[in-house]
């Protein structure tokens, strides 16, 4: 694509920061999913991270099925699969690069390496990832 | 006997885009050899030499094949495959 950019409320900004302070010093993940075809991201949805862990994350493979189904009966695809790197930049990890399997949803990467599970300044960015293939793209908050 | 089989978007090239297709098999390895059959390259996204793919999931119904027989998990009449990349990384 040539030209990309993920728009998305603040409120969804803020509600991903928390979401990584709260599961700090573990990786925190989850998913906005938005209606098919819209590239919007409305309904965020936190999931455990089953392997609760400072350096790697991973959808429990149960939850992984109810979520799909439940986005299927809704019509609606994972907009945006975010998760944070707590002591990290917020870069997509060689293992983010390797496992990321959905071509079209935006990959949100926060670091909240700073003050870690107490508010400070926070790193947000988004990515496609695409066959191995990391490109950054621009953030619009909608307020 | 034949069996739906639905697919992630990932794997959809080899399927020119569709969603759900339709297999047959007894188990979910003769599932996914006749899968490789029809969409040539599937199969090897799927498997490799020891077995399923770690961040691969395959389920029978609301069933992880992990926690069935894996690869031997015998396959119903009215069964229906439901194919997931995980999502992770690190």
């Amino acid at each position: 694509m040539l030209f990309s950019m993920l728009e998305i409320q603040r409120s969804l900004v803020d509600a991903i920061v928390a979401h990584a302070r709260a599961d700090h010093p573990d990786e925190a993940c989850g998913v906005i999913a938005g209606p098919i075809g819209s590239d919007r991201p409305e309904r965020l949805i936190p999931m455990v991270n089953a392997v609760r862990c400072p350096t790697l994350y991973e959808f429990d493979s149960m939850d992984l099925l109810r979520l799909y189904r439940e986005m299927d009966d809704r019509d609606e695809v994972p907009v945006v699969i975010y998760h944070s790197h707590p002591a990290t930049q917020a870069y997509p990890s060689r293992t983010d690069i390797t496992q990321a399997s959905e071509p079209d949803a935006h990959y949100v990467v926060v670091s909240i390496r700073e003050t870690g599970p107490v508010e400070g300044p926070f790193e947000f960015r988004s990515f496609r990832i695409v066959d191995g293939e990391v490109t950054e793209e621009q953030i619009s908050i909608l307020e | 006997m034949t069996i739906e089989v639905r697919i992630p978007t990932i794997l959809r090239p080899y399927t020119a885009g569709e969603k759900l297709v339709s297999a047959k098999g007894a188990t979910l390895q003769e599932v996914l050899n006749d899968l490789e059959l029809n969409y040539p390259g599937m199969g090897e996204r799927l498997i490799d030499e020891s077995g399923l793919r770690r961040f691969i999931n395959i389920y029978i119904n609301d069933e992880d094949v992990r926690f069935l027989a894996g690869l031997q998990s015998a396959i119903g009449e009215n069964d229906s495959i439901t194919i997931l990349p995980a999502v992770a990384g690190g």
